[in-house]
């Protein structure tokens, strides 16, 4: 199991996930968005969205949980 | 009978510790300290010196250290490497005493030293002998400070570096650590149990992974041992045998081709993320990138290349990742890139797409400020040719950090599209009339917004800072290439000096 956490602070812009999605390592699964910037989040492990943690539009802080990946 | 108890000798030296160490070490994945060093010279190790050192003894080949010298590509360079068969590579005064007399040859010899490590630290037992005098193990460390920017030292970690021994890698140039075996810590996992009451293990306290990622302490992370020496060995093209030289042109090479040009992967929308690897790729030599702490801080991408096969040096924003925003740790890691480049005469390539530094209690109390210090502060000292490309965007202090027109590049150029300015659009407009758009009606927001938005970007329009002469020169992104190619010949013969003192103070 892996779950994928901000990497900085910001906001949660969107999910390019939803819940029972395959991913592979590397893709991007969310858009934070912070210093006015987009910030693309990838997944480190491979599987399925088991759970969607954050919800869009969430002020995030860094290392918090953003979703779950099985 | 002389003879043979000669013969005897060297081969014991040779062979180093008891065979079952050395298998031990195989089943580690680990090679003998000679097949490493095999490896890495062309024709192995050229000259020893203290092969007899502890001869004695007996049981303590070498006294666990090989130093020498052997060429790598053809120029020489010093080495000592820890023989991980004889008491797990520890120090007693002889191994101390030929690491400092090889540091010296290097010295001397104005050549590149590097520092093949495997080692328990300290032998308790011989501690007076070599942990406190003037040629104690302290002597190591002092004299390896003494070399810094005069020759390149590199640290190939293929162990342990244990307690004081840690330092070896803290003050060379670059640390490469192998995967599953290299590691670096002050206290063991038993003696943080003991001590402090933590149980960990040794791979999250100081292995190669956390260290290359987390620490920063570790620069390049290698899957193998072949894999470490080969860095190395690249590495070391890019730079001079000291700081007298310069570094060798080696094989002008056009870039690599792509199917998208640079003007294509570069988004518009100044906060959309691009990969800046993609726009490296199609600046540099073909396959001549050579990353340096490539898994540590992300954010920010350092590497030695080639552009018509002269070295650079290259500081990138990297938009992917926590969009291309510089915290303490890019500080840290860009200010010793570019002290390193500097100190060895290799030119800088500063390429800007940055929104600042980041903001906020979290790193304000990390000391962001002092950070982001260091790095400006070694951008500015660097007297290399330094060539400023602003890619995208260049705002507040990332400016500066990025070698903005204050700090006297050689050239500051500007892609089109280019915004520099104390904050983006989106940014300014909330600070300067935040009041106001509250006070306006909800269907009269928008638009006023967008309004002030768009005399913001005519204000910053990058024509107007080339006509104010701000910048030098507005290119087309396809030709960055070619106008850096001109540059780095045009600045050649850069020679200046920065500030005349005893040194700076420098913040840390």
């Amino acid at each position: 199991m892996g779950i994928v956490r901000a990497s900085m602070a910001g906001t949660v812009w969107k999910f390019l996930v939803n819940e029972g999605d395959k991913v592979e390592v590397g893709q991007d699964v969310v858009i934070l968005e912070s210093m006015k910037m987009e910030i693309p989040i990838v997944t480190e492990t491979a599987g399925t969205v088991t759970r969607i943690i954050a919800t869009e539009g969430d002020f995030i802080n860094v290392d918090d949980e953003l979703l779950e990946i099985n | 009978m002389e003879k043979n108890r000669h013969q005897h000798y060297v081969e014991s030296a040779i062979k180093g510790g008891h065979e079952k160490y050395h298998e031990k070490n195989a089943s580690q994945g680990k090679l003998f300290v000679r097949e490493r060093l095999a490896l890495l010279f062309d024709n192995d190790l050229e000259v020893e010196d203290g092969l007899f050192a502890n001869v004695l003894d007996g049981e303590l080949p070498a006294d666990g250290v090989v130093t020498g010298i052997g060429k790598i590509n053809g120029r020489t360079v010093c080495v000592m490497a820890n023989d991980s068969t004889v008491k797990a590579g520890s120090w007693g005064s002889r191994t101390v005493e030929k690491i400092i007399r090889i540091q010296e040859t290097a010295d001397k010899l104005g050549v590149p030293l590097l520092y093949l490590v495997d080692s328990a630290g300290a032998r308790i037992t011989d501690q007076l002998e070599m942990f406190p005098g003037r040629r104690g193990a302290g002597r190591i460390f002092y004299n390896q400070i003494k070399l810094s920017g005069r020759v390149p030292q590199i640290c190939l970690l293929f162990g342990p570096s244990a307690a004081g021994g840690a330092y070896i890698p803290a003050f060379c140039d670059i640390v490469v650590m192998v995967e599953g075996n290299a590691s670096m810590y002050l206290g063991s996992p038993r003696m943080a149990e003991m001590v402090i009451g933590e149980k960990v293990d040794l791979e999250t306290m100081g292995g190669a992974k956390m260290h290359c990622s987390t620490s920063g302490c570790g620069d390049v992370l290698a899957k193998t041992e072949q894999e470490a020496i080969e860095y190395a060995r690249k590495y070391l093209s890019y730079f001079p045998d000291s700081y007298k030289q310069k570094p060798d042109i080696i094989g002008p090479k056009i870039p690599a081709t792509f199917e998208k040009s640079l003007q294509e992967i570069i988004p518009e929308n100044q906060n959309v993320p691009f990969n800046m690897y993609d726009l490296i790729n199609q600046i540099i030599d073909e396959e001549s990138f050579c990353e340096v702490k490539k898994l540590f801080a992300a954010e920010i991408i350092t590497g030695l290349a080639r552009i018509n096969g002269q070295s650079v040096g290259i500081i990138a924003n990297q938009p992917r990742v926590k969009g291309g925003v510089l915290f303490a740790d890019s500080a840290d890691k860009a200010a010793k890139f570019i002290s390193l480049c500097d100190a060895f005469h290799i030119p800088l390539i500063f390429l800007a797409d940055v929104p600042g530094f980041m903001i906020g209690s979290q790193v304000e109390k990390m000391g962001i400020i002092r950070h982001g210090a260091k790095m400006i502060y070694a951008m500015s000292e660097a007297t290399v040719p330094k060539i400023t490309v602003i890619v995208r965007k260049a705002y507040g202090a990332g400016l500066y950090a990025m070698a903005g027109p204050a700090f006297e590049p050689d050239v500051c150029i500007a892609l089109t599209g280019a915004q520099i300015a104390v904050m983006g659009p989106e940014a300014a407009v909330n600070a300067v009339y935040a009041n106001k758009i509250a006070q306006l009606p909800k269907d009269q927001q928008a638009a006023f917004v967008q309004e002030k938005r768009d005399e913001y970007r005519e204000d910053i329009d990058i024509y107007r800072l080339a006509s104010e002469l701000i910048i030098d020169e507005v290119i087309e992104p396809n030709n960055l290439r070619a106008v850096l190619e001109k540059r780095l010949e045009a600045y050649k013969s850069k020679e200046i000096k920065f500030s005349e003192r005893k040194h700076g103070v420098s913040p840390v």
